[in-house]
Parts: C-alpha cells; sequence; structure tokens
C-alpha cells in the first residue's frame, strides 16, 4: 500500500483542469456570472464612494453652501443601500454555490466509489479517499464558490479604479499604477514562500500529532521498558523544530503587509505632493485638479492595495485547489477494472439499475477452467488452477496465509476476475451475466464482521432489503441471536455504534450470519473467524454455520475442526495449487500436510476450551 | 479550582510576558500612527483650502508638525514644501511596519512558545501517569486534547488577545482624538458603533447552533463514507452498490441543507454589519460636510472632516473583530479546562524512602490480595517464593490473575498496604525505585506496542547506543533475524503504518528481542509467545538457555503459557485458579495430580486416540 504524504505543488497553471471544473460546475454558470456581475457593479461602487467624498468637499465646503445637499444625503444612501444589496446576493449564492458544488462532486465521487474494483481498493488507503472526499471537495467548493468572486472583485476595483483616475488626471494615475506591478511581484515572491512554509509546518504538524498518538497508545509499554523520560525528550526536539518553523511561517506572513504597505506609500506620499501642488497651481505635472480630486486619489492610492493582494492571495490558494481538483478529478475519472460488456448491461441491467426479469436462475454448479491470476503488479497466485464444485457441496479450503486461499474465493465472487482462463457458473462464463446477478445471490460472511450504522434489525434486513421483520426475527433464530439480541433493552431496534462496536465480535459475527442467511444465497462463501470467542457463542456460531450452508454450495476457508471436517470435501491449497483433495477421514490418512494442521490445531482448540480463553 | 487554573496559565505563559508586554506596546504604537496618518491629508487639504480662500486657521498637521511648520513661516512654508508631508506620510507607514512586524513576531514567538511548552507538558505528564490512567484512556479523546485544543489555545494566544486590545486600545485613542476635534461629530460619528458591535457578538452566539448541526451533518456523512469504504466487501457481496448510495445520498442532501442554512446566515451577517458600517460611514461624512459647509457656525474644518471619516474607517473592522472573538473565547477556556483536566491528573511516585535495591536476589510473595474494584478480588492469598535464576511457568485460566500477578512484580500497580507484599531480595519492592525495578525486570507483553520507526531502533530502544552486533544477536535470539532480513530494508524497514505491518507473532519477537538485548534480573513472558507457533516458541526457548548458560548466571524466569511443551520445560509450575495458587509442582507432579496442568496434558492422547479413530474407520 502506498502511502500518501502530502503533495508538494509546484506545479505550473493546468488550464485543462480548470475546464473540467467549470464542466462539474455546469449547473451553477447561471450563478457564477450572477456573482461575478455583483462583483464587479459592487467593486464599482467601491470606486464610486471616494468620489462622492470629492464631491461633498468641492461642491459643499470649498462653496461653504449647503444647497443641494439633501439630494445629495439621499444619493449617498441609495449608492450605501445597493452596496448592501450587492453585498447579500453575492454573499448568498456565493454560499449556495460553495455547498452546491461540494454536494454535486461529492455526490458522483461516491457513485464513482461504488463502481470501482477490489484491485482500486488494494493498493489505495481509506484515509487516502476519505481526505478526496471530503476536504479536497470542500476545497473544490470553496475555490469555485469564493476565489472567483474575490478575482472578479479584485481585478474589477483595479479596472474602475484605474478608469477614474485617468479620467481626473492620466497622468497621477500613471504614478499611482506604476507601482502596482511592484507590489504585485513582492506579493507573489512572498506568498509563494509563506505557503511552502505552512505546509512544512504542516508536516511538522502532523509529525508531532503521530508521536502523541504513539506517546498515548504505547504508554504501557513505553512503562515497561521505562522510556518515559527518553520519549519526552525526543519529543521536545520535534516540539523545538516545530516552534522554529511555526515562528519562520509566521513572520514571513507578517512581512507581507507592512512590505506592500511600504511601497504604498510611496505612491500616497507623490499623490500627496505633486497633486497638492497641482491642485494650488504650482506645478503643472498633473493638470488643474480640484481638492476633491486630490482626496479622492489620496483614497485610491492608499486602496488599490488591498485588491492587489486579495488577487494574489487568491492566485495562490488557487494552485492548492488545483491539486485538489486533481487528484478528486483523478479518483473520479478512474475506470473500474471489472465491468459488464455493454450487451450484458443491456440484457440484465447495470449495478444501479438491475434487470430482473431476465435474470436466470442460479443453481451453485461451478467450474474453474485453466484459471491463472495475478494481482496487479503482483507474482502469479494460481495457475492454470481447475476446480468442479457440483450445486450444494461444501468445500473447505485450508493451507497458510498467501497459499491462494481467499483469492479462490475472491474470484468466484467476482470481486477479481482471471487474468487467464475462465470460470463458468451453472455453464455459463460467468462474464456473460451481470456482476450483480452474482452477487445477489452471494451469501458471504467476512472473518472480521464488519456491521453498519443502525439497528440490529437493518444490519440483518441489509441481506434482503425487502425481508418482512418477521423474516428477520426468524433469521436471527435460526443463527440462535435471538438470546443476546432480546437481553438489549431495545431488542431489534437496539444501536451497534460506528461499525457494530457496540456488539462484541462474537454478537456481530452472528448477526452477519443471519444477514447472509435471509438472503437466501445460492452460494456461500465464509472466511471463518479465526479470533476466538467465549465457548457459547462459539458454539452458537458452530450451529449457525451448519444452518446457513443447508443446501447451498459453499466455499469455507476454515480454521475450525469441527467445520472443517463437516465439509463434503476438504482442499489443502498451497502455492496456488491444490495438493491434498478429500474428505476428512482420507486425508487424515494420507498423514501428509492435511494431518500435521489437524493435530496441531486440535491441541490448541482443546487447550484454549480447558482454559476459556477469550 | 479557579485559582489553580490561573496559576497554570502563568506557568504557561511563564518567559513570554514581556513579549506580550512589548506586543500590546507596539498596538499602541501602531495605532496611533495609524491615527496620524490620515491628518496628514486632512492637514494638506485644510492648508491647500485656507491658501487658495486666502484664510487664516491654524494649521491643522499633528501637534509635532504644526510646531515644526510654525516656527518655518506656517502656511507658506507647508504650501511650497508639500514633499515634506510626503516624506513625513512615507515614515509613519515604515513606522507602521516596523511595529506591527514586531507585533507578528513577538506574539508568533509568545504564542509558538507556549504552546511548546504545553504540548512537552502534556507529553511529559502523559509518559508519567499510572498504568493505570492509559489502561482506562481513552486514547481518541486524549489525542484529540492533545493536538486541536492546543490549536484552538495557541491561535487564541497569537492573534485574538492581541487583536482585543487593539479593538480597545484603538478606540480609546480615536476617541481621544476626535473628542478633541468636536464633540458633537464624536457621537454622531459613534452612534452606531455599539450596535456593530453588539450584532457581531450576539450573531456569532446565535449561530453557534448551526455551525455545531453542519458539523454534525459532516460527521455523519464522513461517518457512512468511512463505513462503506471500509465494509466495501459486505456492500459488494450483496449487490448492495445502489442502497449506499441512497444512504450516502440522504447524507450528502442533509449536510447541504445545514451548509446552505449557514451560508444564508452568513449571508445575513456579512451585509448586515456591511450595512451598520456603511452607515455609520456615511452618517459622519453627511453631518461632516454639514458641518463643514457651515464652518463659521460649526468651527469644523474639511481637514477635521476627512479625519473623522478615516478614524471611522479603521475602528469598523476591529469593533467587528473584537464582537466575533469575544463570542468565540468560551471556546479556548473549554479547551484549557480539557487540558488543565489532563495535567491534574496524579502521576506516579515513588516512596520517599525508595532506594535502588539489587533485583538479583529471591522473589517473595507473601499473602498477596489484590483487586481492580472493591470487592473483586483478582488475587487472594497468593504466596510462594522464587529462588533467583528459577524458571517458574504460570497456568491459568482466562482471568485466573496471571497476569495481574505479573504487572505487581513490575509495579505497573502496587500491593496495598495491609495486603500483603513482594520482596526481592528481603526488600519490599515497594521501596525500590519504579524506575529501576522496571529497568532490572524485563516484561513482555501479550500484545506489545511497536514505535513507529526502523526495526534496528525498535530492538535498541531500551538500551543506549546499542551495537549493530547487539541487536542482531538479541534478535537471533528472540528467532527474529531471519524473517527481518528477509525484509526488502532488512533491519532499516520500518514498522507500523508508514511502513511494514508485522504479524502477531513478528510483533512478539521483536518485543522479546527488545527485552534481551538489556541486562534483565528478572524476565517475565506474559503470555508473550501465543501468537508464533509451536515450533519457533521452542526456538526460542533453547536460544534463550544458551545464552543463559554462557552468561553464566541467568534472570530469574516467569513464563505465561498455555502450551504444554513450553510449560513441561520449567523448573517449576504454578496453576493458578480464580486468583489463588491452585497447584504448584513440576511437570513429573502435576500430570499425576488431578487438575489444570493434567487436563492439558491429557489434550495430547485425545489426539491420538481421534487420529486413530479416523484411520481405522477410513
Amino acid at each position: 500500500m502506498q502511502y500518501q504524504e502530502e503533495q508538494d505543488y509546484t506545479k505550473r497553471f493546468d488550464a485543462s483542469l480548470w475546464r473540467k471544473l467549470f464542466k462539474y460546475a455546469k449547473p451553477y454558470h447561471l450563478q457564477l456570472l450572477l456573482v461575478c456581475v455583483c462583483m464587479f457593479l459592487s467593486a464599482r461602487i467601491d470606486v464610486e464612494i471616494p468620489l462622492l467624498t470629492a464631491e461633498a468637499i468641492d461642491t459643499f465646503i470649498a462653496n461653504q453652501t449647503l444647497e443641494g445637499f439633501t439630494g445629495f444625503a439621499i444619493r449617498y444612501t441609495l449608492v450605501i443601500l445597493a452596496q448592501v444589496a450587492l453585498i447579500f446576493i453575492f454573499c448568498f449564492t456565493s454560499g449556495r454555490i460553495e455547498s452546491g458544488m461540494t454536494h454535486h462532486i461529492r455526490k458522483i465521487g461516491f457513485r464513482r466509489l461504488q463502481e470501482l474494483s477490489f484491485s482500486f481498493y488494494d493498493k489505495t488507503p481509506v484515509g487516502y479517499l476519505i481526505a478526496r472526499m471530503s476536504s479536497d471537495t470542500q476545497r473544490l467548493g470553496d475555490t469555485i464558490g469564493w476565489g472567483l468572486i474575490d478575482l472578479a472583485w479584485g481585478v474589477g476595483y483595479i479596472i474602475m479604479a484605474a478608469i477614474h483616475m485617468f479620467a481626473l488626471s492620466p497622468r497621477l494615475a500613471l504614478v499611482v499604477l506604476s507601482v502596482m506591478p511592484v507590489i504585485a511581484v513582492v506579493t507573489m515572491i512572498l506568498q509563494k514562500k509563506i505557503l511552502k512554509n505552512y505546509r512544512e509546518v504542516r508536516k511538522t504538524n502532523s509529525r508531532i500529532t503521530g508521536s502523541f498518538n504513539e506517546g498515548i497508545m504505547g504508554a504501557k509499554t513505553t512503562k515497561t521498558l521505562v522510556r518515559e523520560e527518553e520519549n519526552a525528550r525526543e519529543f521536545v526536539q520535534l516540539t523545538d523544530t516545530m516552534k522554529k518553523r511555526s515562528i519562520h511561517a509566521a513572520l514571513l506572513s507578517a512581512l507581507l503587509f507592512p512590505v506592500v504597505m511600504s511601497l504604498g506609500s510611496i505612491t500616497v506620499a507623490i499623490a500627496l505632493w505633486k497633486g497638492g501642488e497641482s491642485v494650488l497651481g504650482m506645478s503643472a505635472a498633473f493638470g488643474a485638479i480640484s481638492l476633491g480630486t486630490l482626496t479622492a486619489f489620496v483614497n485610491y492610492a492608499s486602496n488599490i492595495f488591498d485588491p492587489i493582494v486579495a488577487i494574489v492571495r487568491t492566485l495562490a490558494d488557487m494552485q492548492n485547489s488545483q491539486a485538489a481538483a486533481e487528484r478528486v478529478f483523478t479518483l473520479i475519472e478512474t475506470e473500474p477494472e471489472i465491468k459488464d460488456t455493454p450487451e450484458v448491461e443491456k440484457a440484465f441491467g447495470n449495478n444501479f439499475n438491475p434487470d430482473r426479469s431476465n435474470w436466470p436462475e442460479l443453481k451453485g454448479d461451478i467450474q474453474f477452467e485453466n484459471v491463472s491470476f495475478q494481482y496487479s503488479g503482483g507474482e502469479k497466485v494460481l495457475k492454470d488452477f481447475n476446480l468442479h464444485v457440483e450445486a450444494g457441496q461444501t468445500i473447505a479450503l485450508v493451507g497458510e496465509t498467501g497459499s491462494g486461499k481467499s483469492t479462490i474465493v475472491n474470484l468466484i465472487c467476482r470481486f477479481y476476475e482471471p487474468t487467464e482462463g475462465r470460470i463458468l457458473i451453472d455453464g455459463v462464463d460467468y462474464r456473460e451475466r451481470s456482476q450483480l446477478w452474482l452477487q445477489s445471490h452471494l451469501g458471504y460472511v467476512l472473518q472480521q464482521p464488519h456491521l453498519f450504522s443502525g439497528t440490529i434489525r437493518e444490519n440483518i434486513r441489509y441481506g434482503r432489503l425487502d425481508a418482512t421483520d418477521e423474516e428477520v426475527e426468524r433469521a436471527a433464530r435460526l443463527v440462535d441471536a435471538e438470546d443476546f439480541i432480546l437481553k438489549f433493552e431495545k431488542g431489534y431496534d437496539t444501536d451497534v455504534g460506528e461499525g457494530g462496536n457496540r456488539l462484541s465480535t462474537g454478537q456481530k459475527q452472528l448477526i452477519s450470519f443471519a444477514r447472509a442467511l435471509i438472503a437466501r444465497p445460492a452460494i456461500f462463501v465464509l472466511d471463518e473467524a479465526t479470533s476466538s470467542v467465549d465457548t457459547e457463542t462459539e458454539q452458537k456460531i458452530q450451529k449457525a454455520i451448519v444452518t446457513t450452508l443447508k443446501g447451498r454450495t459453499s466455499f469455507i476457508i476454515a480454521h475450525r475442526l469441527s467445520t472443517i471436517r463437516s465439509a463434503d470435501r476438504i482442499l489443502v491449497i498451497q502455492h496456488g495449487e491444490v495438493t491434498e483433495s478429500g474428505t476428512h477421514k482420507e486425508l487424515i490418512q494420507k498423514r501428509g500436510y492435511y494431518y500435521n494442521l489437524y493435530a496441531n490445531q486440535f491441541k490448541e482448540e482443546r487447550e484454549q476450551a480447558v482454559l476459556g480463553i477469550r | 479550582m479557579a485559582s489553580r487554573k490561573l496559576q497554570r496559565l502563568n506557568d504557561f505563559m511563564k518567559g513570554n510576558r514581556l513579549r506580550y508586554i512589548g506586543a500590546i506596546a507596539t498596538v499602541g504604537v501602531t495605532s496611533v500612527v495609524g491615527f496620524v496618518s490620515p491628518s496628514m491629508l486632512g492637514g494638506v487639504a485644510d492648508a491647500i483650502h485656507d491658501w487658495l480662500m486666502h484664510e487664516n486657521n491654524p494649521l491643522n498637521f499633528p501637534g509635532f508638525m504644526n510646531r515644526f511648520f510654525e516656527a518655518r513661516g506656517g502656511l507658506s512654508y507647508v504650501i511650497h514644501n508639500l514633499w515634506l508631508v510626503g516624506l513625513v506620510i512615507i515614515a509613519l507607514y515604515l513606522l507602521n511596519g516596523v511595529f506591527q512586524y514586531l507585533r507578528a513576531r513577538w506574539t508568533a514567538t509568545a504564542s509558538e512558545s507556549i504552546a511548546k511548552n504545553m504540548r512537552d507538558r502534556l507529553y511529559a505528564h502523559l509518559q508519567t501517569l499510572p498504568y493505570d490512567y492509559h489502561v482506562k484512556a481513552k486514547t481518541g479523546d486524549l489525542i484529540q486534547r492533545c493536538t486541536s485544543d492546543v490549536e484552538t489555545i495557541r491561535r487564541f494566544l497569537q492573534t485574538q488577545i492581541v487583536e482585543v486590545f487593539r479593538a480597545v486600545l484603538m478606540l480609546a485613542v480615536a476617541l481621544v482624538l476626535m473628542l478633541g476635534m468636536n464633540v458633537k461629530m464624536t457621537l454622531v460619528s459613534m452612534v452606531l458603533v455599539p450596535p456593530l458591535f453588539v450584532f457581531a457578538m450576539l450573531f456569532f452566539k446565535w449561530v453557534r447552533k448551526s455551525f455545531t448541526l453542519a458539523d454534525e451533518a459532516e460527521g455523519k456523512m464522513s461517518a457512512i463514507l468511512q463505513e462503506n469504504l471500509t465494509g466495501v466487501r459486505v456492500v459488494r457481496a450483496f449487490g448492495r452498490q445502489q442502497f449506499e448510495i441512497d444512504k450516502f445520498d440522504e447524507a450528502n442532501d442533509d449536510l447541504w441543507k445545514k451548509n446552505r442554512r449557514l451560508c444564508d446566515l452568513l449571508a445575513i451577517y456579512w451585509p448586515g454589519s456591511d450595512f451598520l458600517s456603511m452607515a455609520q460611514t456615511g452618517v459622519t461624512l453627511v453631518y461632516g460636510v454639514f458641518l463643514a459647509a457651515t464652518a463659521s457656525t460649526s468651527g469644523l474644518s474639511v481637514g477635521d472632516m476627512t479625519k473623522f471619516v478615516s478614524y471611522i474607517g479603521m475602528l469598523l473592522w476591529p469593533i467587528r473583530q473584537m464582537g466575533r472573538i469575544l463570542s468565540d473565547m468560551g471556546k479556548s477556556m473549554v479547551s484549557f479546562d480539557r487540558l488543565d483536566e489532563i495535567l491534574s491528573a496524579k502521576p506516579e511516585e515513588d516512596a520517599p524512602d525508595a532506594t535502588d535495591a539489587p533485583v538479583d536476589g529471591d522473589i517473595e510473595f507473601d499473602h498477596v490480595g489484590f483487586e481492580y474494584e472493591k470487592m473483586n478480588p483478582v488475587l487472594i492469598d497468593v504466596d510462594f517464593k522464587v529462588k533467583a535464576g528459577e524458571t517458574v511457568a504460570i497456568l491459568g485460566a482466562t482471568g485466573s490473575g496471571k497476569s495481574t500477578l505479573m504487572h505487581l512484580l513490575q509495579r505497573l500497580y502496587d500491593v496495598d498496604e495491609g495486603r500483603g507484599a513482594i520482596r526481592i531480595g528481603g526488600t519490599d519492592i515497594r521501596r525500590i525505585r519504579k524506575s529501576h525495578l522496571r529497568s532490572r525486570i524485563g516484561l513482555i507483553l501479550q500484545e506489545p506496542f511497536l514505535y513507529s520507526r526502523t526495526v534496528k531502533d525498535n530492538i535498541g530502544i531500551a538500551v543506549r547506543e546499542p551495537s549493530d552486533e547487539q541487536i542482531f544477536e538479541a534478535a537471533r535470539t528472540a528467532s527474529a533475524h531471519e524473517f527481518i532480513t528477509g525484509f526488502e530494508n532488512g533491519y532499516d524497514t520500518i514498522v507500523g503504518e508508514r511502513g511494514v505491518t508485522l504479524s502477531g507473532g513478528q510483533k512478539q519477537r521483536v518485543a522479546i528481542a527488545r527485552t534481551l538485548i538489556r541486562e534483565n534480573d528478572i524476565l517475565i513472558f506474559d503470555d508473550s509467545l501465543s501468537a508464533v507457533d509451536t515450533e519457533t516458541d521452542k526456538a526460542i526457548r533453547e536460544a534463550l538457555r544458551e545464552s543463559r548458560a554462557e552468561g553464566g548466571k541467568g534472570a530469574t524466569t516467569f513464563i505465561i503459557s498455555h502450551r504444554l511443551t513450553t510449560l513441561s520445560e520449567a523448573d517449576r509450575i504454578i496453576v493458578l485458579q480464580n486468583g489463588r495458587v491452585a497447584q504448584t509442582g513440576t511437570h513429573e507432579e502435576l500430570i499425576h495430580q488431578d487438575g489444570l496442568y493434567r487436563r492439558i496434558y491429557l489434550i495430547q492422547s485425545a489426539l491420538e486416540e481421534e487420529l486413530n479413530d479416523a484411520e481405522e474407520s477410513a
């Protein structure tokens, strides 16, 4: 499994990614246009307000008159109201776009995750996928919703301010604007460094979290090794690094505004000095301007840095978003390795819309025909494997970890497909039927039983969604689970907790048996649990196995002797081949691998029974 | 209670108080400078106005500049040396920048130092907390506290605390400056400030519930996602893709709804507070223009008017922030309480008269009784002696108290006074320093924890600068050398989620190696060979015996096991039942007594019978 660290994003702008993002934002194109227009208008008003002040100074104060003052006050009020209305519209719409986009992408992503094959899950850690589906999609929503707005406003403000300044005094405008590129470049350089530094900080931070994790989870071991002080000493080194890096990063970002403002102050000073002289008529440099115009200029000169910094920041932020977009799109666009052919889909429906009326009955006769298999990039696990299992037979698979037992079972379930050869179910290559056809006829019980949040009833019903309460309870009774279920205050409506963690492992196993049983499967797959449970539960599970296997084609990866012995046929799998095959008695007589396995397991089980272990 | 917490906060702040005082001082300076800058424009505007109108009003720059200009010819000097004003502006901005930077520097250094102090203290404290604390602790919750709660406090210390000071200082300075210019105008300029502040504060209090709801909805969606991904086999095996999609969509839709509501609320807040801000600016401007246009009666100059407008513009943002911060402050307090809870837990302590007495003598369990909870005894009157160098095997059913007995020997728990005693070489172990005792007793837990670093570091972790030879030797004795060298990176393989996941048996062997590399007077295998197969178990024990034969005096050894072969080779076997010593003796003695040991012994013959049956009937 590859461990995914936070990547460094030094990548250049990738237009195709952004085009793709816009394609996904299609439902919001109108809204996006609306907010951009709003932002432009809002920037326009932001530019307008200093002009109003200038006008007031020039008309009323310069002439010491109040004539037309009411009209001015009304106009000013209207401008403010318009601005507030615009802010409301874009806040509201942007919020909608952001939450909607996040929702939309998550929806698509989850659907894709339901289609992807196990080979994908084998090489992708769950934590990685969760990060893509939560923080990365959130980031995309943010970028679309708010990043673009900031850009629109920043650009809008600069353009409008420039237009106004040029209209008032082209030369003075040039002076003010000349500093802009310098500020943009300085901000860009600083911002890049700042981001890089914060990435370092985040990395160190996750190491600190890891250390706490270890310090807490390993505390008991640490005590037995008397390593408390040593651990604390090592930790101090880590927090030292963290402190150093954090301060460094904070100092760099503290530099940004002072530097920008200091650069900007030069234009303010020039505007005031030369502009002032122009008002006085002492300098022809900027033509004749009024006192009001001068204040407007000084206003623009001191306010134009905000939009520049905003634009640069947004752009730098978007660079991170680009990386998020790349990861999300890679996920969304991954093609599942196992796919039904178009013909099969036409006949039997797809994974989401099955056409059950055309489904043939599944009897459970299974045949491996010269099957070879290897995991992507791995060694060959099965080579030219042949096996015929008649409908209704129970097969026990034994062998060491990595011998290929699980692979055989995975192939039967079509979680993987053979790389060579074919698997026939009821005499037909299973690739000529839909995945859902096979998987709807499977009963599957895992070594580590996995339940979903919800009630016990809901979990059993997961096997067949239209099962009645009566059927659910019957299934529970059949696997002897009702006793413990009814001991809960809420009985079948007891909440099992996240992943079923409010139940014991044995209880979870019984529930998962009931869940498989209620599905009325034709093929039953049991990856038998090694994790021991108390004797009483173990007997119940044993009984449940017998009940569930009756009359179905069953494959059991078996550890418990009682299960193995009751199988119709036992297959010893070694290095992807069947090395011993037969009934329990036949194999004991052979005095081979099975004989030894049996003897060891016998002792282990008896010892545990005597000692009542776990 | 409260005073203890303050004391603790004070401890954390140690060495950083000056920085905070400095930071607050710079805030003072920057807000004064910030207020002076607009008066430049005001001063120039007035000067120009007076010059053009031929009026003779006093100059309207800050005091020090007025004096400077007056001394050089007043208005006329100003008009002909406007560049000087420009220079002062640049100087002021620079000064402002320098102080802003200093402030950031000091608060960052202070808050990061405090955060470091907190992290170090927490970590060290957690290490010293007793074994029992860690047995009962919810690890997820502890980690959460040590990371995100520290972060909440750090953020509060770095920005928010100074931000509040800034708002208060600016408000004070502005009030003084404005009142000095015009009282009426000041009142009008401040009329909407209190509502703005209250609005910000109340709003964030009010929407907190919506934030919580959205957080919860997000948690729910994540949980469904997580379950779906970890349970992907079950989903596929039952063909439940569509069902899962429906379930996820429902949670996703709900989150969408909650987020939308939150956004809608914020879409009320922002324009709402913007409205109040702009209205305040507007009122100030309109009233200011009104007064300035009637300057003859009101006495408000155009310069003063622009100053008022600028001041108000500068005040509004910090005030909005302050409302938000104050409503947020509760969070930091809660975080601090949660950290305080950890730090208040009592650490392990040694008795004042504890010594580093030798641990290599005979061991005596003298009528030891023990219970974790009242009325639920785990050990009852356990009484036996072990000679130095002896190997003792312990057999017992689950819950018979065998692990507890061993934990008592390493003092992970202590025998209560009056409930018997454990003595080594005649010394009560409660009078021996814990770290000394533990460093001489090698205890290998059944489910050992490996640190996420290389195999080599893991094995050498309990000794100072081990040589490679020592490490290989220990690994060989623990039958671990072979599988370690089988890894692509050998001994440099990183263990855990960042590297290779070891099986239970491999973990046990590494844990054995890291214990064997130390010098142990006593060795305890707490069922720590359970996950290795019988042959490896045997190989390890043989290697141990060999190294013992070479080294001369061997460690006194306790082996908890249920394997007959393992048990039978011990010098003595002790059978524990329900917290009492039920039997004790050698293999030969015990197989002839009725009891647990004999029942284990009889399994072998049962197996032979069973196999014979199978062969005959076939």
